[in-house]
């Protein structure tokens, strides 16, 4: 076996035992189905009574923001995941089994992209019920949703180097809270940053959830002429800057983390 | 099989290793025996390739674990402290994964899987998520799990601490029939009755570094002298059962306030133990039991390290650890 299949068959093998863990605690597929609910619904109904967007309803407006709030959120549940496997003596049995280096991260990365289309196919439901709709094709849709589910991929791989470096998984809540919230807010995500001061307007326009929720808004035909009435590169170019992102994220934490992994004792 | 020379570790300026060599011969069980933080952990932790010596040498099936620790994996089996099983999967798949990240195959690791269930009599608990497991069940998956690539050589890492006392006899013959088919294994324990039992061989340690090396017969012939042991049925009595006992005994009397044990090394034997038993039946003292034994690797490790090992056991042995050894204790009194 070429090194390459032997790590992505060894990651499958981890990959299941961690889809397993999702489907035999329920509260966790709760957690995974009911939160993306709430949120369609708060942001929709409370926020929509009073966001008025230039060329669009603010429903078609809100649900890509909300799609890239919650995968960034998501990943979360990578940290979370590696914290709880380093804390637990598993990590030693995998560390002393002769499988692929990087297979507990590949294999948790992976498990964690079936998460978030769990999420993302009952937020698209929920949206639909509510008003939101595709105005675009088939192939352009599953684009949009093809590109958030590799960004989600690359944050995961940052939050599972976090998820090494934390000393509890409930450290991780608590650090990815200070991160992901205002990473996910200082963004178009839920407003239109156009009336943002000037400084967090700079900062959220450079912020790739923006550019990513852009990016998916064109891929869903929910843009509107008032979202590119800005200078910024990023959100002319939203596809493409996303996935500089993306690519840059994971050329510097997959290798970091694969390397964590390999130093990372067991902290039990 | 297992070699190591001069390893170190420190941690700090605390040496959990402090230049250890040990030899384990092909199909032989080696007992590393010490108390916490002796540096046991550290050395199973540096042969299954999960730790890198500060300095030293360490081989294990004719491989270096520092330069090839690919290579020694496929060849070693560990069964950790920590029951390191998937409480989310069951028995089953917690095997069948092991045995798939050991690239058995499909069909290979699955029938694997079901033989080792029923070799642990796990079979009908296979299809339970081992989290509604007992604590014997999961280290006796744990143990299950070092052996699913039928490694020549296995790491038990304490596989019996916090065990009660009838999981631990069922430990015990689970390891001592693997190695009737000839794998070569390095336990630690810091049970001594388990290094007794199972060891070909036994290594104390103490700080990182051995302080004795054997078999059990020989460590403890290094002590010569038989123990005379009685137990007494009241706190009130324990004083005065002393003084009697350190009149007639070598050295000093060992007293366990909690148990009512005492202890005392004798030269002569049988004739002693007469007079001890004459000398309390003149007294009031209410005798539970007495006996001569020959010196356990209590005795050993007392002697060697002037601190008994279990005065240093982690809390989570506790009661069930004191009941095994008062039963284990039993049968050995004479």
């Amino acid at each position: 076996m070429t090194t390459l299949a032997h790590t992505l068959g060894d990651g499958a093998v981890v990959a299941k035992r961690n889809l397993i863990k999702i489907k035999r605690v329920s509260e966790l597929l709760l957690w995974t189905t009911m939160s993306p609910i709430m949120f369609v619904l708060l942001f929709g109904y409370i926020f929509g009574s009073s966001i008025n967007i230039p060329g669009t309803s603010y429903r078609e407006f809100l649900i890509a923001g909300i799609f890239a709030q919650t995968v960034v959120f998501g990943a979360t549940f990578t940290g979370a995941g590696m914290a709880e496997d380093m804390k637990k003596g598993i990590i030693d049995r995998f560390r002393s089994l002769p499988m692929a280096r990087s297979a507990v991260l590949v294999g948790r990365t992976a498990s964690d992209i079936a998460y978030n289309s769990i999420s993302l196919v009952v937020m698209s439901l929920t949206g639909l019920l509510i008003g939101w709709s595709i105005n675009t094709n088939v192939i352009e849709a599953l684009g949009g949703y093809l590109l958030l589910l590799l960004f989600a991929y690359a944050i995961s791989w940052v939050m599972a180097y976090v998820g090494m470096l934390v000393s509890s998984p409930e450290a991780i809540n608590n650090a990815s809270f200070m991160v992901i919230f205002p990473m996910t807010f200082i963004a178009n995500t839920f407003v239109p940053i156009n009336n943002f001061p000037s400084v967090l307007r700079t900062v959220a326009e450079w912020n790739p959830v923006s550019s990513l929720a852009q990016a998916v808004r064109e891929a869903f035909g929910n843009t509107s002429p008032s979202m590119y009435e800005t200078d910024a590169w990023s959100l002319h170019n939203p596809i493409i800057y996303t996935l500089i992102w993306i690519a840059i994220l994971l050329v510097v934490f997959v290798p970091l983390s694969v390397r964590q992994y390999q130093r990372a004792a067991s902290r039990t | 099989m297992i070699r190591t020379s001069g390893l170190v570790k420190r941690y700090g300026d605390v040496a959990a290793l402090d230049g250890l060599d040990l030899v384990v011969p092909k199909g032989t069980i080696l007992g590393l025996l010490g108390p916490n933080g002796a540096g046991k952990t550290t050395a199973v932790r540096i042969l299954t390739t999960l730790l890198e010596p500060d300095s030293g040498s360490a081989e294990v099936a004719g491989m270096d674990v520092i330069a090839d620790p690919d290579q020694v994996r496929e060849h070693i089996g560990l069964s950790g402290q920590n029951a390191a099983v998937d409480e989310h999967l069951t028995g089953f798949e917690n095997l069948d994964m092991v045995g798939r990240l050991y690239h058995l195959g499909k069909t290979k690791s699955r029938d694997r899987a079901r033989e080792l269930l029923d070799l642990f009599e796990l079979d009908e608990a296979g299809d339970r998520p081992t989290k509604t497991y007992s604590g014997g069940m999961r280290r006796r998956l744990d143990l299950a799990a070092a052996l699913v690539a039928a490694p020549e050589v296995l790491f038990l890492d304490e596989p019996t601490t916090g065990l009660d006392p009838r999981s631990r006899v069922v430990m015990w013959g689970a390891i001592r029939d693997l190695v009737k088919d000839g794998a070569t294994v390095l336990l630690t324990t810091q049970y001594m009755e388990e290094a007794d039992q199972l060891a070909d061989d036994i290594v104390v340690i103490d700080h990182g570094k051995m302080i004795a090396h054997g078999t059990a017969d020989e460590l403890k012939t290094q002590l010569g002298g038989e123990r005379i042991e009685i137990v007494v049925g009241q706190p009130s009595d324990i004083e005065l059962a002393r003084s009697i006992l350190a009149e007639l005994c070598l050295g000093e009397v060992q007293v366990n306030e909690q148990s009512r044990h005492l202890t005392g090394a004798v030269d002569g034997g049988t004739s002693v133990l007469q007079e001890v038993l004459r000398r309390i039946d003149a007294t009031d003292v209410t005798l539970l039991d007495v006996g001569l034994r020959r010196p356990t690797l209590d005795d050993v490790f007392l002697t060697l390290t002037g601190h008994i090992a279990e005065e240093t056991t982690d809390e989570d042995a506790g009661g069930d650890h004191e009941t095994g050894r008062a039963l284990i204790k039993e049968e050995e009194v004479v």
